[in-house]
């Protein structure tokens, strides 16, 4: 699944380890929902979903 | 750009706290194992009673030790847990596989030694340490 995580970061200038630390999760996993290597679950993608004050759509794009 | 504060650090600071609680029992667990291991070769020779009182240590301190590796895989996050439950599958799946033939390569004589449960707990250890890199390296 395709995200936009790593952009909606880095225009907050955030880190890796600030929004690890903002969702609760390990700085690895930021990175590997970031590289597309690990699907969030869907409490966490809305979790990422109000932290970014956007829909998760708007986020998150189904790859099929 | 504005930099909000994110950094919680709650979530981070029960995770050391549970990695620490964790360290400390496993190492009390290995302590309970040398006790009835090496106390009545060099302490107090076959002494049934003190030897009941430190296995029956060694079982306590032993439920103490999962008891914090429950609660230290609560703490982690569903990547994390994920990642430990696919290392645990695969090392549960060696032992009973690996354990299984080594019991019966000990009954059919093809080894010339006995199956000792020593190999095995070292085999558990090793096939879920080489997973779990394996594991952590997949998702880098």
């Amino acid at each position: 699944m395709k995200n936009r995580l790593k952009v909606l970061r880095a225009e907050r200038d955030w880190t890796q380890a600030d929004l690890a630390h903002a969702l609760d999760v390990s700085r690895q996993t930021v990175n590997a929902i970031e590289t597309g290597k690990y699907d969030p679950s869907l409490p966490l993608a809305f979790k990422i979903s109000r932290l970014f004050e956007k829909p998760i759509e708007e986020i998150f794009e189904d790859e099929e | 750009m504005e930099k909000r504060n994110v950094n919680s650090g709650e979530w981070a600071r029960q995770t050391k706290k549970s990695t620490a609680r964790l360290a400390i029992w496993t190492i009390l667990w290995v302590l309970t194992v040398a006790i009835p291991a090496f106390g009545p070769v060099l302490f107090w020779g076959e002494n049934n009673l003190i030897n009941l009182s430190v296995i029956l240590l060694n079982i306590g301190v032993g439920i103490g030790m999962i008891n914090a590796n429950i609660k230290h895989l609560n703490t982690l996050d569903e990547m994390m847990k994920k990642v430990q439950l696919e290392a645990m599958g695969i090392s549960l799946g060696v032992a009973v596989v690996g354990g299984i033939a080594y019991s019966m390569l000990d009954a059919t004589n093809v080894i010339p030694f006995d199956a000792e449960i020593g190999f095995l707990v070292m085999l558990i250890g090793i096939s879920y340490m080489i997973s779990l890199a394996i594991n952590l390296r997949r998702y880098k």
